[in-house]
């Protein structure tokens, strides 16, 4: 690890000062023949960022702490929705009764992340925007696309865990399952730049594609803070599900996982369903031929799994993951139907 | 031999307890102290004494490798290839050794010397040096500059052994032989990248196979498993001019001295090697090792102790690993079972060492008269292999624990049953029937298959290991006037639990508890211990232990004799008093008798003695004794067939180690070699790229092994096995405990699925494809 300056600004507006660059700039910006660091970096758990910086990806010169900025680990009930703020840990946000009541699939997912040592530290928000865990974007050896060099080198090499959908480009997952539930959810983000203004926007339109720039993950800009997720307040008649399947039983990451989102009649037929899959493209993948499929149905095995079968439509597998497809299809059948007829 | 004079005859018990023990006897040694009765007659041997330094440990108080931090202390770090296959022509130390902060620079590969001068993985060591501090030995790391010229290369051994292959090695600077613990043949033919082939034979397998009314064959694949130690490799070299002290992460602190004193020119007593807290080493710290003489030779260098700490990726890289092999085994039966023939044939590969051999469970575990085996090594470009827990029959009982399994379907029997009929060791058949009761195995085999996509089997499988024996195993043992008493060996506690069995062991000859004990090891200023590989460290040192301790107590003995008024030959000790045997009331305290000592301390040292029984093979300084070690493992899995995933609900574990001196240590490390096993099984692969040669998950996220939740419930049972071999007649149980894991696991896999998995791991990318899993998965919910 290189030598970094620290500071732990107690307000959102001297954090947005200082922040020059995104993490992902940083590591663009940081190229094999360059020793200097780069830029100013913020950190909130810091659990992705020390592993970034312990490996030399990222060598920023300075680290911006939000942890001594109040309010931001607050979860609050607005009008039509909730607000979590961004640096509310992953543990305190599965242990939140509005999350277990209105949210079961955010909080199943969520006590599946990681490890509980993890969970105390990581924040909602550094979840979503750490970087992917693609082995070759992970290690120094790699020039890889994303960190500014020249090629993809999963997509000709060992890509068990990669992409089966959108995957030409660079074929990385999206590393946070909460982001499968949270689009799932159509969560927005809410970012405060350094004059205090925020902006927001669906968490859908926030993750960026390998098509639309492959540097990045999603489209924070410098001197800007994600400060909350907003999640709309279900009706009544929603049903969730989030089901999650690893090589391990836990402190894995997904093969691949799945949020179902089910808007139900009082005779039971699905108005609307909402898929998400995760790990399985460069950002959470809704598979909308698979969704129009559920609407109008009773969701019984045949529905499930003609809708499991719909999601595989347009998959792409490469050399070595052509396995994650019978995986998806179950994982989406059991899925829908733990929705439809929960536990 | 009745006749020698320095023996004298003894019985000792023999046998299985609760299974036929009796006794026997035995001619033995005349310094040798009176046989061990049974445990259940002891009150320290035998029992469940918790870790002596536990608290240390989980407290952080224990001080390894890691935490030595000595004066002038300078940190080393090695620059290594990223490469796979290189010439060195150039190595330009200069500005690095500018660096304000360097105090030593060297060279390890040569440009002009043959040997010395390619690299030939990535992670291969090109420089090191060492500096005033890790950051600064960092910065000046990036200054050395590298002139390579790249050469091809191969990284996977089926492309290693075409015609068209890169050679790893010229066949004039290839190794020749295996420097761990797991020796390979020295002077076969290297063909390219193909060494040997080592060939056993016995009987002759075609007229065997003509005999059999069933084959069965198969071809079994396992990878790359790393060692994975809590501790990464570690050493502070402190170069002096009256001599080298070296802290150092080892399983062998005699072996270290001796292979110091060579590398180095230095006299044995010049050399001290100190290990206290160890945090595994499975095979990988057996040896010094290219980052200890780097470490040694910078501190020569720079007239300062050296620090040098491997990190984690550099642990996965380049410290070892179990190498990846595959295995084509054909074994043919009689319909009653009766083995005709077996055939193996193998390849494996160490990267660029030697030793990647399927071990002898095939040749050895059942009666066959005809077997027959060939094995070549392959070279690939990759960091070299070495001994790991097991070498060689862990692969070894994967494959042929899965083709017994196949065999008994096929003929029809219980695969418990086959092997009653084809297994020699009374030992193993005592243990098959304690666990099929314990098991509820026939009816849990009988089990019909449940509807949906989980599926449910049982399995077992054997494990076959030689009971191994250090000779140059020493110990001394010390009492004092306060009555304290100390027991002295260079033998190392790799996080096994010998400081507490060698505590107890001295406790139960004095009458004491183990914590009136203090046991100090790890340091080669006291008496030469073994090494702590091969299963041996128990079977080793507590035979000298007891029998310096008794030493001792004899020495006590006389002092007490005259204030009890009794002749010393009748006194005993126990429950921390010297007493007359015939009148427990004539008594003195055990520190009264010792604070009459004419000297400050007494001592006694005390090597290995030959088993009683005689060796059933003797190699150098090591011998195996006459039987085998056993152990019986049954496993309980669930296959999800729409998943692949495998999950282990639980195994059974039925072990004999000689006489268990600590059934809860002997527990905890099987459990480990349960879980190593399990994760061998199940998720370990160390993953090459083959476009670039490296290590893709060189870390302990994408490197996956077991975790708790991957856990099933363990449980143990430990047979008391007496031999009457030794003073304290124990032996081994480390690699025991892992090689019938993964066959019974994938044998249980069979059970549930019909499926059978003969490659590890057994990820669900492994298992849906055995099952033949396509997108279009069948009807269930």
């Amino acid at each position: 690890m290189k030598r970094f300056a620290w500071t732990q600004p107690t307000s959102l507006a001297s954090a947005a000062a200082f922040a020059e660059t995104t993490v992902a700039d940083a590591m663009v910006a940081l190229r094999p023949d360059t020793h200097a660091g780069h830029g100013a970096v913020l950190q909130a758990g810091g659990i992705d960022n020390l592993d970034l910086m312990k490996e030399e990806l990222l060598q920023p010169n300075l680290v911006i702490s939000l942890r001594a900025i109040p309010g931001l680990d607050k979860i609050e009930k607005q009008e039509a929705s909730w607000r979590i703020g961004a640096g509310t840990t992953l543990m305190a946000v599965a242990g939140h009764p509005a999350v277990q009541a209105r949210f079961p699939a955010l909080a199943t997912c969520l006590n599946q992340s990681g490890s509980p040592q993890i969970r105390a530290v990581a924040t909602l928000g550094g979840n979503l925007l750490q970087r992917p865990r693609c082995w070759y974007f992970r290690s120094i050896a790699f020039d890889c696309l994303r960190k500014g060099g020249g090629h993809c080198f999963a997509i000709l090499g060992e890509n068990a865990y990669h992409a089966v959908f959108d995957n030409e480009v660079c074929a990385i997952v999206h590393p946070s399952s909460v982001a499968t539930v949270l689009v799932a959810l159509g969560a927005s983000v809410e970012l405060t730049g350094p004059n205090g203004a925020t902006r927001r926007l669906l968490l859908e339109d926030f993750l960026v594609r390998p098509k639309q720039n492959v540097r990045r993950e999603n489209d924070l800009q410098p001197r800007e803070i994600l400060t909350a997720i907003l999640l709309p307040n279900p009706s009544a008649s929603v049903r969730m599900a989030y089901l999650r399947l690893g090589e391990k039983q836990a402190f894995d990451w997904p093969l691949v996982d799945a949020a179902v989102i089910l808007e139900l009649d009082a005779s039971s037929v699905c108005r609307q369903g909402v898929i998400c899959l995760g790990a399985v493209a460069p950002t959470p993948y809704r598979p909308r031929a698979a969704e129009a499929t559920l609407a109008g149905k009773v969701i019984d095995v045949p529905t499930a799994r003609s809708a499991a079968r719909t999601a595989l439509d347009g998959a792409m597998p490469l050399a070595h993951n052509e396995f994650k497809l019978p995986l998806i299809e179950t994982v989406l059948r059991r899925a829908i139907l733990r929705a439809a007829n929960p536990v | 031999m009745t006749g020698d004079p320095g023996k004298r005859g003894e019985r000792l018990p023999f046998g299985i307890m609760g299974a036929g023990l009796a006794t026997i006897e035995r001619r033995i040694p005349n310094e040798e102290p009176p046989p061990l009765p049974p445990n259940p007659d002891l009150r320290v041997i035998g029992r469940n004494v918790p870790r002596q330094n536990g608290r240390e440990k989980v407290t952080g108080a224990i001080r390894y490798t890691g935490d030595i931090a000595l004066q002038g202390m300078l940190h080393a770090r090695i620059l290594r290839s990223t490469v796979p296959s290189a010439r060195v022509l150039n190595v330009d130390l200069e500005a690095a050794l500018c660096h304000l902060g360097v105090r030593a620079a060297i060279t390890l590969a040569h440009p002009g010397n043959r040997v010395t001068e390619y690299v030939r993985y990535v992670g291969m060591p090109i420089a090191a040096l060492a500096a005033v501090s890790p950051e600064a030995a960092a910065e000046a790391l990036a200054l050395i500059r590298i002139d390579m010229q790249k050469l091809p290369f191969v990284t996977d051994m089926d492309g290693a052994q075409t015609a068209s292959a890169p050679h790893v090695f010229a066949p004039d600077v290839a190794p020749n032989g295996h420097p761990s613990g797991f020796p390979a043949p020295a002077d076969l033919p290297l063909r390219g990248n193909v060494r040997g082939p080592t060939v056993e034979r016995r009987g002759d397998v075609g007229y065997g196979f003509s005999t059999a009314d069933v084959i069965v064959e198969g071809k079994y694949r396992t990878h790359v498993q790393t060692h994975c130690c809590m501790e990464t490799h570690g050493i502070v070299a402190d170069w002096r001019d009256d001599g080298l002290t070296v802290y150092i992460s080892t399983q062998f602190t005699a072996g270290i001295r001796r292979e110091l004193a060579d590398a180095f020119g230095l006299r044995l007593a010049q050399v001290r090697v100190i290990v206290d807290g160890m945090g595994g080493g499975f095979g990988s710290k057996s040896t010094l090792g290219r980052y200890g003489w780097i470490a040694v030779a910078l501190s020569r260098e720079a007239h300062a102790p050296v620090r040098l700490i491997l990190s984690r990726a550099e642990e996965q890289v380049d410290s070892g690993n179990r190498p990846e092999t595959s295995q084509q085994l054909k074994i043919g039966a009689r319909r009653d079972g009766t083995l005709t023939a077996i055939a193996l044939s193998s390849c494996g590969s160490a990267g660029v060492g030697l030793g990647a051999g399927v071990g002898d469970m095939a040749s050895s575990l059942y009666t066959c008269p005809n077997f027959e085996s060939t094995h070549t090594d392959v070279f690939v470009n990759a960091g070299p292999g070495c001994a790991m827990r097991a070498p060689g029959n862990v692969p070894g009982a994967f494959s042929l624990e899965q083709s017994i399994d196949e065999l008994a379907e096929q003929l029809g029997f219980d695969p418990l049953a086959l092997r009653d009929r084809i297994d020699p060791s009374p030992v193993r058949r005592e243990e098959r029937r304690i666990g099929a009761l314990r098991f509820d195995w026939h009816r849990k085999r009988r089990r019909t298959g449940a509807p949906g996509p989980i599926k449910r089997g049982v399995g077992v499988a054997q494990s076959h290991w030689g009971a191994y024996v250090q000779l140059d195993s020493a110990c001394e043992v010390r009492l004092m006037r306060d009555g304290s008493v100390e027991v002295l060996s260079g033998v190392q506690d790799i996080g096994t639990g010998i400081t507490t069995v060698l505590a107890q062991t001295v406790a139960e000859v004095f009458g004491l508890e183990a914590r009136d004990i203090v046991v100090r090891i790890g340091d080669t200023d006291f008496p030469a211990g073994p090494p702590s590989y091969g299963s041996r460290t128990t079977a080793s040192i507590t035979p000298p232990a007891r029998t310096a301790a008794w030493h001792v107590l004899q020495a006590l003995f006389r002092a007490a004799g005259p204030l009890l008024g009794t002749m010393p030959a009748k006194l005993v000790a126990r429950d921390g008093f010297i007493m007359a045997g015939h009148d427990p009331a004539k008594r003195l305290r055990f520190s009264d008798v010792c604070a009459d000592l004419r000297t400050d301390s007494i001592s006694a040292i005390a090597s290995r003695q030959d088993d009683y029984g005689g060796f059933g093979r003797q190699y150098g300084n090591a011998a195996t004794a006459q039987r085998d070690l056993g152990g019986v493992q049954f496993a309980e899995v669930t296959v999800d067939t729409e998943t692949g995933v495998i999950f282990v609900e639980r195994v059974l574990a039925v072990h004999d180690c000689g006489r268990p001196m600590n059934p809860l240590q002997i527990e905890s490390q099987v459990h480990g070699g349960v879980l190593m096993g399990l994760s061998f099984a199940l998720f370990e692969h160390r993953v090459l790229d083959p476009r670039t040669g490296h290590v893709l998950n060189p870390n302990l996220e994408a490197y996956k092994f077991a975790g708790a939740r991957d856990a099933p419930a363990i449980e143990v049972i430990v047979l008391q096995n007496y031999q009457a071999s030794s003073a304290t007649d124990a032996y081994g149980i480390a690699e025991p405990s892992i090689i019938p894991t993964a066959p019974a696991i994938a044998n249980a896999v069979y059970n549930a699925t019909g499926v059978r998995l003969r490659t590890t791991p057994m990820t669900p990318a492994v298992v849906l494809s055995a099952l033949g899993r396509r997108p279009k998965a069948e009807a269930s919910s």
